[in-house]
């Protein structure tokens, strides 16, 4: 159905184009940051200054500390990855929990009109950027992340990768991407009304990092 | 599409230099986003470092391009994505309602996308029955509008936000009058989250392709480029064939540069890399995703060495936001889908230099654009080369309507020029002459006085005044 000869004309236009040779350029790799403290301190920074909310909670169980945010964020329904996480249960005075365990066909009217939250699991961090990593949709589906208005990530922060560069130099993306690579760094935004900064522009409008040593 | 006529831009330049609200528009947004931008590249060894590399990923790409199309679509296809190429934006449009009408879609939820507005697809949309919606906030408030986006980066950047509370009071229903600009935001949050949810066709762009991996890369911060992307049946990916690179970590320096150069951020709130359709075992995503590669005057641009290198953007718009010219007439007045400098370059190719013989020209060749460009084009340059293409003077013009630009009384004054200064004679002649009847020098010289005071002879020329000093001793 694509026009037939367009393919084989563009290409040949450029083939008849002259020629030139142009190496690849060569690119240093950052050298990296001494510690994890380090590259957690950075991630931190960057990622609070893209507006989102960092919470050690090491020091205390994650569940706890999640409970403490649901509270405070008033959150009555909060919806789960397919099967991580599976010993989190319902908790007294907490929010309903739902699970994202059938393909959002079967969700889509819960997931845009009745879940306040979705919680997901990094699978790691970028430091110079303060970026999140979620990169197998199928432990974390795309949407989960992106559809709910508040979103909270748990991350291990002894995945912190010290740049891009060298998020995909340690990985095994270059062999075998993911179908959905996704980055995060901050809540949703815009600010295309006169340049003035608004959060919650199609995606979550909070953005919460639950920093935890295992899940 | 193709513009027969050329574009009436200094016609339009004269109805909006002449809006001082429009100006303190573009005046505001381009001084912030210039601030923003220079403070995220404090160090101007390191920024260099970084444009070099910029650079030479991008030359190193074009240099393979047939190559790196062919090795992209075959990942992609390994990948499940579908490859379409269009040579023409009619093509692309055609391949677009095509594929929107096979998922059964009445309408397209679009994520921001220039190639989109380059080939004018919500029209062919339309045309087709199938309705097209902008979802990027800016593009969304333009559409409303019905006008276009006046800035490749920030679509609504000539509003201000009392302009958008009106639109919205009027044309959205069931809203009323605010200027709050959070609210503003909610209101359409609320409109667009459910075309998301029920609307089984999703659009967008690519800003970088990856031929290794077979991968779309595509920059953001609101959500909606991964909500077009993510949750319709079908998405359909459009860009030009100049956005390919080889590596996987050619991605990381663009990446930077354009964040950075764009909206003067370290990094997007979301970066998506898509490389391919919903698999087997996931939950969600699309189930087919297609990507069109549209050529629309790209090989042509390609075919000449020297102006192959607009084909090296990656549309960050800080040549606009840099560029006097653009700064005081707006992105409207250019008349072409991609405005301010880069479209100077780019039109000229897609749409003809007799559409574009005024924009080539539009340019005081301040080097502005020039120096913040992040993978280093060569803007001035190029609008030089293009100038004399549009004259004829270029020794091989490639682009069509080379020499349209070519005024009858404006090369004869050149040549009279030429053949003046070429003669001393005669040359001390005429200005002997000229200076002694400065009195009657006309008041109105044509265009020149439109906007400027009119020329008069000095009252000695400069040869006859280092005459009289020759006999001058230095005391
Ligand atoms: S020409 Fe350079 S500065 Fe202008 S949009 Fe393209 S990459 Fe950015």
């Amino acid at each position: 159905m694509s026009a037939p000869l367009a393919r084989q004309r563009i290409l040949a236009r450029l083939r008849a184009a002259p020629p030139q040779d142009i190496p690849a350029p060569t690119l240093p790799l950052a050298p990296m940051p001494a510690s994890d403290e380090i590259r957690l301190d950075q991630f931190r920074r960057g990622i609070e200054a893209f507006h989102a909310e960092v919470i050690d909670a090491r020091q205390r169980t994650w569940q706890t500390v999640l409970a403490e945010v649901c509270a405070a964020k008033r959150i009555g329904t909060l919806m789960l990855p397919p099967a991580d996480l599976a010993d989190l249960n319902p908790w007294p005075g907490g929010p309903r929990l739902s699970r994202f365990d059938r393909p959002i066909e079967m969700h889509k009217a819960e997931l845009f009109d009745a879940i306040d939250a979705g919680l997901t699991i990094a699978d790691g961090a970028i430091a110079d950027t303060g970026t999140l990593i979620q990169a197998d949709p199928r432990r974390m589906p795309r949407t989960l992340s992106l559809v709910p208005p508040i979103h909270i990530c748990l991350l291990d922060p002894r995945c912190i990768y010290p740049s891009l560069q060298g998020a995909l130099a340690a990985t095994p993306w270059k062999q075998a991407m993911p179908s959905n690579l996704i980055f995060i760094s901050g809540p949703s935004k815009t600010a295309d009304i006169q340049q003035t900064m608004a959060y919650g522009a199609h995606g979550p409008r909070e953005l919460i990092v639950l920093l935890t040593a295992g899940t | 599409m193709n513009a027969p006529t050329p574009i009436r831009f200094h016609a339009n330049v004269r109805g909006v230099l002449a809006n001082p609200v429009l100006r303190a528009s573009f005046r505001g947004a381009m001084d912030f986003l210039m601030a923003r931008r220079a403070a995220q590249f404090p160090a101007a060894d390191a920024f260099e470092a970084l444009r070099a590399q910029g650079e030479q990923i991008r030359q190193h790409s074009l240099a393979r391009l047939p190559e790196l199309l062919e090795t992209l679509e075959a990942n992609l296809q390994r990948n499940g994505i579908q490859v379409h190429w269009a040579e023409t934006p009619l093509q692309a449009c055609r391949l677009i309602i095509d594929l929107a009408t096979r998922a059964g879609g009445d309408l397209v939820v679009k994520g921001k996308s220039m190639v989109s507005e380059e080939i004018e697809l919500n029209h062919a949309l339309e045309a087709a029955g199938i309705g097209a919606l902008e979802s990027d906030m800016g593009e969304y408030i333009v559409q409303l509008a019905g006008e276009k986006p006046s800035h490749i980066i920030m679509p609504a950047i000539h509003k201000t936000k009392e302009d958008i509370a009106r639109l919205f009071a009027d044309k959205v229903p069931g809203v009323d009058y605010t200027d709050s600009v959070d609210e503003l935001i909610q209101i359409g949050r609320r409109v667009l989250r459910d075309k998301f949810r029920d609307t089984r066709v999703g659009l967008s762009g690519v800003n970088i392709a990856v031929a290794e991996t077979g991968t779309l890369c595509l920059v953001e911060n609101e959500g909606n480029g991964r909500m077009c992307t993510t949750v319709p049946d079908v998405h359909i990916a459009i860009t030009g064939i100049e956005k390919v690179v080889a590596r996987l970590e050619h991605v990381p320096p663009l990446l930077t540069l354009l964040t950075r150069s764009a909206t003067g951020q370290a990094a997007t709130t979301y970066f998506n890399w898509i490389s391919g359709p919903r698999r087997a075992g996931e939950l969600d995503g699309p189930r087919e995703v297609h990507l069109v590669l549209l050529d629309n005057g790209r090989s042509g641009a390609y075919a000449d060495i020297r102006l192959r290198a607009t084909l090296q953007c990656i549309r960050c718009g800080a040549c606009m936001n840099h560029c006097p010219v653009y700064a005081r007439i707006g992105g409207h007045a250019y008349g072409t889908t991609y405005p301010g400098p880069i479209g100077q370059i780019v039109s000229p190719h897609m749409l003809g230099l007799e559409a574009t013989q005024d924009l080539v020209t539009a340019s005081s060749l301040c080097g502005a654009c020039g120096e913040v460009c992040p993978v280093k084009i060569p803007i001035p340059d190029l609008l030089l080369q293009l100038r004399q293409q549009s004259q004829g003077n270029a020794a091989a013009p490639l682009l069509p309507g080379a020499g349209r630009g070519r005024k009858a009384l404006q090369s004869i004054s050149y040549q009279l020029f030429a053949w003046l200064y070429a003669r001393p004679a005669l040359y001390r002649l005429f200005s002997f002459v000229a200076t002694r009847l400065r009195a009657f020098t006309p008041a109105r010289q044509g265009v020149w006085t439109g906007s400027r005071a009119p020329l008069r002879p000095a009252a000695r020329s400069l040869h006859e005044r280092m005459k009289s000093r020759a006999g001058e001793s230095c005391a």
